[in-house]
């Protein structure tokens, strides 16, 4: 999983592979942290009524 | 895959003789006791019992006097292009690049039995119970194998802890080969019938790169592409037609290309 | 008693009447659980399962769930992604069954895998040639997405959403949706084809080997298809038995028509595709192994299971769910969508099941093998569990949008009024 894992070889099937899995887990981070934040933010502005 | 199945270098493989055999289980026996293969409370069950070496029965299906019967011992092919390897999820089988030996990690293994359905020769057994020995055996058990836990597969191994044992050997003598005789498995060490020959058949000076060479000669389902490297040797015909599939025909033309 | 937290506007059974049926399923999943408790503390010798059947019922189970749960994804897809606002009416169901098919699924294989403490080694020490470790990372990621996508959900519960954080998380979420759809639908294509390419990779096994497309084996894409297929029809069956067990219509027929139109055209695709793909494996993998068509068949499953397989339950559903005069039946659809999936689940039979009984060496035999009642508890556990999840989300959050549309409630008074059982917002 990790480069200091040690089956891990710097070859294309790896690259490839891993590269797809950490690119799809970041995008699905983005989208989480994106909405965290922006309910924080919402939560400290002012609440209007 | 293919690649990497050089056509000079270490290869280890096998050879055994099916007219020499006589059934007899000793290799079953030797490799018992040589890899600490667990006894089962049922060992009748062979659907479940470990045996890395299994001898299997065929028979010609002619009634007396032409019935002929012939005993198949086998270990696992030690593939040259393993199904086994790739589809394994946690990288805890592998064919060593130096001797083509598949090898099988147990503390690595989580047991789930992929590579038992990619093996089309049923060389791999699972631990569907805790390993235990008859009071007074566990005395006996070698330290050079390690035992395996419930819950994990294993595999034949070409008793890879006795070349570990060559090379540490050869390694003290200040040498960087190993003699013939030096690294055999237990089951060829201990066949009476001397029908296992073993060695590296990409060695001229070995004895299995002439049996590999003979008219006789037949590997287990070849036709797959799994390159086994245990090879086997009956003058009989209906024994190498039992060897793979065959389409009507297509095994009385070979029969004919080698008359 | 439960009032409180039952959504605006609809109506539920007494808690009387809810309870027993709970406890009902509860004692189906306690059966599971003590099957699972006797695998993890005496082993996989409590199965059936031996060096021919590595494999067994959970393997079958656990590719149909997944093939049926693509219902979540590919409705995700065709919702947030294609912009099919009909299909807004059922995205929540498609969501909660998903859910319950993969986290079942997840569930079973923990117990399947022979060393369960050692499971995360499927992570670390990953073999990115394996294709199980593709289907290993993209369910547990999916699993992650579908959880993302209940959470808004279950925020969305009247109690719940009175809390300002989560009604706000929830939102959030939800707006965000298009970008956990993307990611799901990716994985969900990764996954659903790696389950089929699980065992057309197997060379040795001329059963199950396709050849196929750089590293893909033809059953990677027909397992993509198929499961798109199954997937809204079982979407559609689920909504349809909850609707018979509640005595309510939770959805306009339209939804139900056009659920059944794509998982028609879907299967009609595939079904051309099987047959084309089972002609040239049986032209092609299967005479170079030496073999004939019919030497797979003479065993305990015999041609009878790919008559089944792609005949009844493929040609038949395909042409009762495309013809629009036949779908708009109430039976035939349900038979349809019901024949659909029993299709699928014998594809999936057949690649894991009858693929081990198939002696692969001339002088082996044909093996079979039935499960024993704890491999039975673990299956049926995961339908119990599924059965429970659905209930509790369906009694206590706005699961179908049409509800209150489709079943007015009769203002009784005051009193019911205040516990905000018809009050709408």
């Amino acid at each position: 999983m990790f480069p200091f894992v040690f089956e891990w070889t710097w070859d294309a099937g790896y690259l490839i592979f891993m590269g797809l899995l950490y690119l799809v887990l970041g995008v699905i981070a983005f989208g989480l942290i994106y909405a965290l934040v922006k309910t924080w933010l919402q939560l400290r502005a002012p609440h209007r009524k | 895959m293919k690649k990497e199945e050089k056509a000079s270098g270490t290869r280890y493989a096998m050879v055994i003789d099916l007219d020499a055999c006589t059934g007899c289980g000793v290799c079953v026996v030797a490799c018992a006791s040589e890899n600490n293969i667990p006894v089962m409370f049922d060992e009748s069950d062979k659907t479940r019992n470990i045996t890395w070496i299994q001898i299997y029965i065929l028979a010609n299906g002619k009634g007396f006097p032409e019935t002929q019967l012939i005993y198949i011992p086998r270990p696992c092919m030690q593939c040259g292009n393993p199904p086994c390897v790739p589809v394994c999820p946690v990288t805890a089988t592998r064919k060593d690049p130096n001797t083509g030996i598949v090898s099988q990690i147990y503390t690595r293994c989580i047991g789930c039995r992929y590579c038992m359905a990619a093996c089309p020769y049923q060389a791999r057994d699972f631990n569907w119970f805790d390993p235990s020995f008859p009071e007074g055996m566990d005395r006996y058990l070698s330290p050079e194998v390690s035992p395996r836990m419930r819950g994990v597969v294993e595999k034949c191994t070409f008793c890879h802890h006795r070349l570990m044992r060559a090379k540490a050997k050869a390694y003290t003598e200040g040498r960087r080969y190993l003699k013939e005789d030096e690294y055999i498995p237990a089951c060829a060490q201990a066949c009476p019938a001397k029908a296992i020959t073993f060695g590296d058949p990409n060695n001229p000076a070995h004895m299995v790169s002439e049996l590999i060479k003979g008219p006789y000669v037949f590997r287990l389902l070849e036709r797959l592409g799994t390159e086994p490297k245990v090879y086997y040797i009956s003058t009989k015909h209906w024994v190498r037609r039992m060897a793979d599939n065959y389409l009507s025909g297509e095994f009385s033309t070979l029969r004919s290309q080698l008359e | 008693m439960d009032l409180a937290l039952i959504p605006n506007g609809v109506q539920r059974c007494s808690l009387k009447r809810f309870l027993p049926w709970m406890l009902l399923w509860s004692l189906v999943v306690a059966w599971g659980l003590v099957s699972a408790f006797l695998c993890f503390y005496k082993g996989l010798n409590q199965t059936n399962m031996n060096h021919y059947f590595a494999f067994g019922l959970w393997i079958t189970f656990d590719l149909s769930l997944i093939a049926l749960g693509a219902g979540a994804f590919f409705t995700g897809f065709l919702t947030h992604i294609i912009g099919k606002e009909d299909l807004k009416a059922i995205i929540n169901a498609a969501v909660v069954i998903g859910f319950i098919c993969y986290s079942a699924a997840i569930a079973m294989l923990g117990v399947d895998i022979g060393q369960p403490l050692r499971g995360w080694f499927i992570f670390w020490h990953a073999n990115v040639h394996s294709m199980l470790t593709e289907v290993s990372f993209c369910i547990t990621a999916y699993l992650g997405v579908l959880t993302i996508e209940y959470l808004p959900l279950i925020f969305s519960n009247r109690k719940l959403n009175e809390i300002r954080e989560f009604s706000i998380f929830g939102d959030n979420l939800h707006r965000t949706m298009a970008v956990f759809a993307a990611a799901g639908t990716f994985l969900s294509f990764f996954h659903q084809g790696s389950l089929g390419g699980l065992f057309g990779v197997l060379f040795a096994r001329p059963f199950a080997f396709r050849e196929g497309f750089l590293i893909w084996p033809w059953t990677f894409f027909l397992f993509i298809l198929s499961s798109i297929a199954a997937g809204p029809s079982f979407t559609l069956l689920c909504v349809w038995v909850a609707k018979k067990v509640t005595g309510k219509e939770l959805v306009k027929r339209g939804v139900f028509n056009m659920l059944a139109k794509i998982s028609g055209w879907l299967l009609t695709a595939y079904i051309i595709l099987k047959i084309l793909d089972t002609i040239s494996w049986a032209y092609g993998v299967v005479p170079r192994a030496g073999l004939s068509f019919m030497d797979f068949y003479e065993g305990p499953y015999g041609i009878w299971l790919m008559i089944a397989e792609i005949g009844i339950f493929g040609i038949i559903p395909a042409i009762i769910l495309i013809t629009p005069r036949l779908r708009e039946r109430n039976g035939l659809l349900i038979i349809g969508a019901l024949m659909n999936i029993t299709g699928i689940a014998l594809n999936r039979f057949a690649f894991t099941i009858q693929t081990l009984t198939i002696p692969v060496m001339p002088f082996d035999v044909f093996m079979s093998y039935f499960p024993t009642w704890q491999e039975w508890g673990i299956a049926l556990g995961a339908v119990g569990y599924g059965i429970l999840l659905f209930s509790l989300s369906y009694r206590y959050l706005p699961l179908f949008p049409q509800e209150a549309e489709l079943n007015p409630v009769k203002v009784l008074g005051k009193a019911v009024t205040d516990s905000g059982l018809v009050q709408r917002r």
